[in-house]
């Protein structure tokens, strides 16, 4: 059915869809619709699920990974500053190989207190084993959701998935999403049945201690392992939503007219979907432009942007955060991915959108401008700061 | 008890850190312990307070009544905390 539905309501009937049992719910602006339309659904009954109200995001994923643990398909949703407070327990979901679901609004992380789109949040959380997703459309995060439980609850690869959508440029806009039947869903999405979880009948203990000579290197290097599976499983699991529910998404990262490009810019979650109307707007101008869209940062797609920037003659990345010290997070790994590769055409990084600063059509034209500058002069700046109010000091 | 598996590398290991209860005999603790909970049985009311509070399951219920597993438990005390009836007394361990 097609609703007109905020990105926060549509990832609310993705864990209504994929039949959630147990929800921990925290609220935290712009996420907070999330968990109230999850409340809704479960004291009206449409939606038969354990509800449980914590006293913070540390609180709701320490009852995501119980739940999990005793073999319940969990979700719950956060944001910003409620992601940076979970950050010891996404540590704990991943290696206890609990296959939990959660909804991420990326906001910027204070001071000053902000509330709009920014990457930060869950940038900061790279090295937590889970899985990470970003969406450029609500009907995308309806969809994400329902791959993401697919993906990580397959027996080799059990890792948590976080599915990020930018603050209110999706969650408190409204689209046109299409709503699959609950059998739909089904049909492509069985039930949670994993061998290994608590149980009275054969008691077992979790997450105790192993020492340096037993096997926790072997257990982080299963992480790893599970990461290449599901990088796999998730572009064949891509394709199978494809055929199932006729939406085709693109696999680890999504190709828009890159084949002949000349510039090619990568970027994630919304700015990717502005970025195809500059890339048309460019084209129409006569410029070979291309962007390549990040859809899964971990596990993070070497091979396919490889393949995907062999002929570009220059590469742009757009990070909507940025490591202090260094550079956008995205760049810096979308660089090292090329380093080994066959191709390693120029590479330039801007630093866009920070704290929710709009990120227009207009203002990616610009950036691609800036490729063709590198192309014709040389690269200047290796990073720059867009749309500052001032010119940036220091080294170029 | 179960026996230890026989791992050898990565592959043989579950895909999480699991062990088989119960991992911790053979592994006494209660070498850590201040001070030893004794439970005066004359006062006890079988209410299993203190069974369901040991955050280490120290305490077994043996015919309908507690018995601690000194070679477990650590000495927190919670078990005389949460008992309603005040009757188990944390005794300061020392050395014979």
């Amino acid at each position: 059915m097609r609703k007109v539905i905020t990105g926060n309501y549509t990832a609310s009937y993705a864990a209504k869809l994929c039949r959630a049992e147990v929800v921990a719910a925290y609220p935290i602006t712009p996420q907070t619709s999330i968990v109230e339309k999850l409340a809704e659904f479960v004291s009206s009954g449409e939606m038969k699920s354990q509800y449980i109200k914590v006293e913070s995001e540390h609180s709701a994923m320490a009852a995501c990974i119980s739940a999990a643990q005793v073999g319940a398909r969990t979700f719950t949703a956060t944001s910003s500053h409620g992601l940076v407070l979970m950050h010891e327990m996404l540590h704990w979901a991943a290696g206890a190989r609990l296959p939990i679901v959660m909804a991420n609004v990326n906001r910027a992380i204070a001071p000053p207190w902000s509330v709009w789109a920014d990457h930060t949040d869950s940038m900061s959380q790279r090295d937590t084993g889970w899985m990470q997703f970003y969406c450029e459309s609500n009907q995308e995060v309806l969809d994400t959701i329902i791959m993401a439980y697919r993906v990580c609850e397959q027996p080799d690869v059990l890792l948590p998935a976080m599915v990020n959508m930018d603050a209110f440029i999706l969650s408190h806009t409204s689209e046109v999403v299409n709503v699959p039947d609950i059998k739909e869903v089904d049909a492509f999405l069985p039930p949670f049945s994993p061998e290994w979880r608590l149980d009275i009948e054969h008691p077992k203990s979790f997450g105790s201690l192993a020492g340096p000579a037993s096997f926790y290197m072997e257990w982080r290097y299963k992480i790893q392992h599970a990461m290449d599976v599901a990088a796999k499983r998730f572009k064949e699991e891509s394709r199978a939503f494809e055929r199932h529910f006729g939406r085709p998404w693109g696999g680890l990262i999504d190709c828009y007219r890159t084949a002949d490009a000349d510039a090619v810019m990568v970027a994630m979650g919304t700015m990717a979907s502005t970025a195809k109307q500059a890339v048309d707007d460019m084209r129409d101008k006569g410029h070979r432009v291309g962007l390549v869209r990040i859809r899964a940062f971990r596990p993070f797609p070497t091979a396919d942007l490889r393949e995907a920037l062999k002929g570009a003659k220059v590469v742009g990345v757009m990070d909507r955060s940025h490591t202090f010290g260094h550079e956008g997070p995205v760049f810096t790994e979308v660089k090292a991915s090329l380093y080994n590769g066959a191709a390693r055409p120029p590479m330039a990084g801007f630093t866009v959108g920070i704290g929710g600063r709009d990120v227009l059509d207009t203002t990616i034209a610009g950036l691609y401008g800036r490729l063709y500058d590198a192309l014709d002069r040389g690269l200047g700046r290796e990073v720059s700061w867009i749309d500052l109010k001032g010119d940036e000091e220091g080294v170029a | 008890m179960v026996d230890r598996p026989d791992y050898r590398t990565w592959r043989d290991v579950p895909p999480m850190p699991v062990c088989w209860y119960p991992s911790a005999l053979g592994n006494p603790t209660g070498g850590w312990r201040t001070y030893r909970p004794v439970i005066h049985m004359d006062k006890c009311i079988h209410c299993a307070q203190c069974w369901q509070g040991c955050p280490d399951a120290a305490i077994h219920w043996v015919d309908d009544s507690p018995e601690v597993d000194y070679e477990q438990c650590k000495g927190c005390g919670i078990c005389a905390h949460e008992c309603p009836v005040d009757t188990i007394e944390m005794v300061l361990e020392v050395k014979e």
